[in-house]
């Protein structure tokens, strides 16, 4: 709560601050939560359905909390054209996840797809957990992905 | 010992410098350096900056080494190859012979003309100072002082340069427009929402040079009369924002904005506004609506954003390369920036050059240049001996062009005529084994997830034209597909609202018209020619040349393959999943594919 | 003034106007779903495109002011097949069940498919899907239905003022959603229902009720408050089916959650049709608690005038006589001063004016006031 008064105290003044609003939010809390909406409603006056409707809008907004670990695959052309797609259904199966979802039941992965990283000369790109892999094949990222979960459960 | 007065290493750290571990090999050379056994002379003179993109990203990690003003260039460097290069040639004044750049990587320079990467690889980004070392802010300060506006704008116009985000209008002349607009509050937005897959000459510039496009916007606030600024950045770009931020802060501090610039009564103020991943707000119109914090929705124009754009203000909006073309412009002249390019497309332009070719990276051209320059001297030809297909421009909104077209000149015109676009300059190369038809559903799945959902022909027009072709390319084409397409492709382009409806089926548009016998096999004989449809293949072992390795059987995911060992293996068509991994695998050509 | 030129036609209007509007004001019909005279255009159907001599893509007339010297041209060919187009991708995505629509007959979608020719089966492709779980008791949606033409959300912003709803997610799955796609949990004003150009939003009162053409329509006027709203009632086998506003009322067609959904008392057989007037002793009501505890008399479920037993019917002359008489003897025997009078926000400023001065005048007090007041 004290959270959530701090960021709404920075955008108190001026307009056209939802966006931010809103990073900020997920920034703290890893999603967009009800909570932070009605709050945000409450404190600044501004409809909870439009501030649920940018949430909605815009691909960086989550309203759940995304896995511990992110898998960021570069969807870009150049990607594509150097067998992106392999690599993703690879590791829907990998991960077992399904099309229309993108967190692991246990909420350890996220596989998330993103237009372009601007690193298409390393093609085809993927990130873990923020860290760039160019010029990614399946079988390098799943090793990844089975050292990282020994390496939990070693924990 | 041999004196060193100057030494520098310079090391790629831009987007693809980092992806291929730019960050280990300036590790690896601060630690050499750093180490006892070195001369502590030489130590307190090597200086280890951090540089943008040098372009030819394929052979990343790039190192230059300066010494006494003599550069040597090193290729593929990996944190291990440290060691012998600081041994050898910082120390010992011999380069490595057999790590330096070949042949072809002076050829991928020559054909160039940088203009507004001149300096993005020279200058260290984070330190204004190196900036002004190299001319920065003068042509800012210059103008502010000396000149008034409209000479700004005549110069500007003078020179051609045409918007590089995608549309090409005319920069002075939308600077113009928004001059004359009487409204006292008025702003300028650099776009570096740079959204199109395939194309990073944005971010690179940004990364590289941030300098050069605060320079831009501030003349371009000038010439507008605008006090205030905003660049709408990705938040994918995380260091581009992270050296902009910083870029700005130190142009705050130069006395370059904020109150009284350059002790002149001009104002200017900038902020960092972050995009939250919606390719639409490229959309001129979107960009606005995102920025006063809505939905990236577009809006109806008329009005114009020079007329009524940002806060119903008078509003321009350019493209980073764009911005950072104009103190360039300034500082050599007009008719040195329209000396280059043809008639109606003046000056260089950056493009992205991926896909299947050697050289990838970024580039910068005067427009005007043949295609097949670009492929064969800069791109030092296709990869792995294929056959060139087509080259891509334009991103989604662009189009193929066949590589019977390679003389075809690369300006606006020229690709408009041949079906594509200039675009934001993405240029991706196709070989054969890229199916035209899927690379057509590959840019309409990715309008289609952007579409902000507004109007019809776009939200449910690109859905349709999406369903279409994945059909095709699965085997379920119809008869007649093909003319509703176009007549699909014709009503979503005359009746969109926005750049993104409008443009979206150009890659559809392009591909029948160039490729249309791709569109029939799929269709009527259920086949694709580039063998890169999953659903229309068949993998099949070849008895006579399988030697019963297993690595097939081994590397398939989904149990289809069996056999003993030493013995022909065979695969199960109806379990098989079309993934390819066998065909990859097999060492002795023995898995066919059809 | 603009001269411009619509379809050869000569047109004046003034600036400001856009081509729709100016083609409205002469006669000349062009199609739309989204545009509504009293919101913000939006553009987004893009069904009232037309074609403008030296702007080489045609634009939305809705959203394109005219300009001194323009030449429209609203129907050609490829006006005509491009809106045909639009059509056939909106029904594409659209269940067409015309047959159990609540909106059949007065569907604008439903007009326009049926003009152009289009059944909706032409190109096909997969549906959106909605979880219905609406549980308020007034409006239903079947956002299956919705176009998106952002009316709903436009009315409730710049209208009402209370923004329910907004856009939510985008292109394919855009969809008109509350906060966190809760129950709708408003005002429920209805504007929303009376601007949707398609069955997405109705009123729940209203399922199976009566489509137009089997109902009556009668012109009256909202009995709730003072404000007067004209309502259209309509009417099927003698029950109300649904009420609206027509556009062109002095209410511009807006009512309130009273005037759209607050019928129901008009068929109820609890409902006040004749004057009654008390037999009983008066110690009765007290034995019922009337007057004693508020407790007894709220969670009472039957209404105390309806027992017959301590009322008989009798005609309004017999009942004002009866109100006159008591009145006159209550004068007589306490004074003027031991009257009050109450009035209602339901009736008219002049029904209030007149009370008060039949209070003031004829009884002789000042003791008269109004129940909005309280």
């Amino acid at each position: 709560m004290e959270i959530l008064e701090g960021i709404a105290n920075k955008y108190r003044e001026g307009e056209g601050n939802i966006i931010s609003l809103l990073q900020d939010t997920q920034e703290a809390f890893g999603c967009i939560t009800r909570e932070a909406i009605n709050y945000f409603s409450e404190e600044l006056g501004i409809p909870p359905s439009r501030l649920y409707g940018v949430a909605t809008f815009y691909a960086q907004f989550r309203l759940k909390p995304a896995g511990r670990h992110i898998i960021t695959a570069c969807c870009g052309t150049a990607c594509h054209v150097r067998g992106a797609e392999r690599i993703i259904s690879g590791l829907q199966r990998e991960l077992d996840i399904t099309e229309n979802e993108d967190t692991t039941p246990d909420r350890e992965f996220t596989l998330e797809k993103v237009a372009c990283l601007g690193t298409c000369s390393f093609a085809p790109v993927a990130l873990i957990d923020g860290n760039v892999r160019g010029k990614a094949n399946l079988d390098t990222i799943v090793k990844e992905i089975k050292k990282i979960k020994k390496d939990d459960r070693e924990k | 010992m041999i004196v060193r007065n100057d030494i520098a290493i310079k090391i790629c750290m831009g987007p693809a410098g980092i992806a291929a571990g730019g960050k280990a090999v300036l590790e690896a050379f601060r630690q050499e350096l750093s180490r006892s056994d070195i001369p502590a002379t030489l130590q307190d003179k090597c200086s280890s900056h951090q540089v943008g993109c040098l372009g030819l990203c394929a052979r990343d990690v790039l190192v230059k080494v300066f010494i006494n003003g003599d550069k040597t260039i090193y290729q593929y460097v990996k944190p291990g190859m440290v060691e012998r290069i600081v041994a050898e040639h910082i120390i010992g004044g011999t380069p490595v012979q057999e790590w330096l750049v070949d042949e072809a990587y002076e050829n991928f320079y020559k054909k160039q003309v940088k203009v507004v990467l001149a300096d993005v690889g020279r200058v260290d980004p984070e330190d204004i100072n190196d900036y002004i070392r190299t001319g920065g802010y003068e042509s800012a300060r210059e103008m502010l002082l000396e000149r008034s506006p409209l000479d700004v704008i005549a110069e500007i116009k003078a020179s051609g340069l045409r918007g590089r985000g995608g549309a090409g209008f005319l920069t002075g002349l939308k600077w113009e427009l928004a001059r004359m607009s009487g409204e006292k509050d008025k702003y300028i937005i650099c776009n570096a929402d740079e959204g199109d897959p395939g194309a990073f000459m944005d971010r690179a510039v940004i990364e590289g040079n941030p300098h050069s496009v605060i320079e831009g916007m501030i003349i371009g606030a000038f010439a507008v009369g605008a006090e205030k600024g905003y660049v709408y950045i990705r938040a994918e770009y995380p260091l581009a924002v992270e050296r902009l931020k910083s870029a700005i802060n130190q142009a705050y501090e130069a006395g370059y904005l904020g109150k009284e610039i350059f002790r002149t009564p001009v104002n200017f103020d900038v902020k960092i506004k972050l995009g939250a991943g919606a390719f639409v707000c490229g959309e001129e119109t979107a960009l606005i609506a995102s920025i006063e914090g809505e939905r990236g929705m577009p809006r109806p124009k008329p009005p114009f954003p020079v007329n009524k754009g940002l806060w119903q203000q008078p509003t321009v909006i350019n493209n980073v390369e764009t911005l950072a073309n104009i103190p360039y412009i300034i500082r050599n002249g007009c008719g040195w920036y329209a000396s280059y390019g043809t008639e109606s497309s003046r000056g260089t332009k950056v493009f992205a050059l991926t896909g299947k070719i050697k050289n990838t990276g970024l580039i910068e051209v005067p427009m005007g240049i043949p295609l097949k320059d670009i492929i064969y001297d800069i791109g030092g030809g296709i990869e792995g001996g294929k056959a060139l297909k087509a080259v891509q421009t334009g991103g989604p909104s662009g189009g193929c062009i066949p590589a019977d077209m390679l003389d075809l000149k690369v300006d606006y015109e020229s690709l408009s005529r041949a079906g594509s676009i200039v675009g934001s300059g993405g240029m991706i190369v196709l070989d054969e084994d890229d199916c035209m038809v899927n690379m057509a559903k590959y840019f309409i799945q990715f309008t289609q997830a952007e579409s902000c959902g507004k109007c019809v022909p776009c939200r449910v027009g690109t859905k349709r034209l999406l369903e279409m072709l994945d059909r095709i390319t699965k085997g379920h084409g119809k008869e007649g597909d093909i003319e509703r397409l176009e007549r699909m492709c014709t009503g979503i382009k005359t009746s969109s609202l926005c750049g993104l409806g409008q443009t979206a089926p150009n890659p559809v548009l392009s591909t029948l018209k160039h490729f249309r016998e791709e569109y029939e096999a799929h269709i009527r004989d259920k086949k694709c020619p580039a063998k890169a449809c999953k659903e229309l293949l068949t993998y099949r072992i070849r008895e006579d040349l399988c030697k019963g390795c297993g690595a097939c059987l081994k590397a398939c995911p989904s149990g289809a393959i069996t056999g003993e060992k030493k013995k022909p293996h065979k695969i199960y068509s109806d379990i098989c999943i079309r993934c390819g991994a066998c065909f990859e695998v097999c060492k002795f050509n023995s898995v066919e594919r059809e | 003034m603009q001269k411009i030129s619509i379809d050869g036609k000569t047109i004046e209007a003034p600036r400001n106007t856009t081509i729709l509007e100016a083609a409205r004001m002469s006669g000349i019909y062009i199609p739309t779903l989204c545009h509504h005279p009293k919101l913000t255009p939006y553009g987004g159907c893009r069904l009232c495109i037309v074609e403008v001599k030296g702007i080489p893509k045609p634009v939305a007339s809705c959203t394109t002011a005219v300009n001194d010297g323009m030449e429209i041209i609203t129907f050609s060919p490829m006006l005509e097949d491009t809106r045909k187009l639009v059509l056939e991708l909106l029904l594409s995505d659209h269940p067409n069940d015309c047959m159990t629509c609540e909106k059949a007959g007065s569907c604008p979608l439903q007009w326009l498919a049926y003009a152009y020719g289009v059944r909706g089966n032409e190109i096909g492709g997969e549906r959106r899907v909605f979880a219905k779980k609406d549980g308020n008791p007034f409006i239903e949606r079947e956002l299956e239905k919705c176009i998106l033409c952002g009316r709903c959300v436009n009315v409730c912003r710049e209208i009402q003022g209370v923004e329910a709803i907004d856009f939510g997610y985008r292109g394919f799955n855009a969809k008109i959603s509350t906060s966190y796609e809760d129950d709708l949990n408003c005002e429920f004003c209805g504007q929303c229902i009376a601007v949707c150009p398609t069955g997405a939003l109705t009123g729940k009162l209203w399922a199976r009720k009566g489509r137009p053409g089997e109902t009556k329509e009668i012109e009256t006027v909202c009995p709730y408050c003072g404000t007067g709203c004209n309502i259209t009632v309509y009417v099927k086998n003698n029950e109300i089916a649904r009420t609206s506003s027509r556009e062109d009322s002095w209410n511009e067609g807006w009512l309130c959650v009273k005037g759209r959904f607050g019928y129901k008392f008009v068929n109820s057989p609890e409902r006040l049709k004749k004057p009654l007037i008390r037999i009983a002793p008066k110690k009765d009501m007290e034995n019922r608690g009337y007057g004693d505890t508020e407790k007894n008399f709220t969670h009472s479920s039957i209404h105390p005038f309806t027992v017959s037993s301590n009322f008989r019917e009798a005609s309004w002359d017999e009942a004002l006589e009866f109100i006159a008489a008591r009145l006159k003897e209550i004068k007589a025997r306490y004074g003027p001063d031991a009257i009050a009078g109450l009035s209602s926000a339901r009736c008219t400023n002049e029904e209030n004016y007149l009370f008060q001065k039949l209070i003031r005048a004829s009884v002789g007090t000042n003791n008269v006031d109004h129940c909005a007041r309280l």
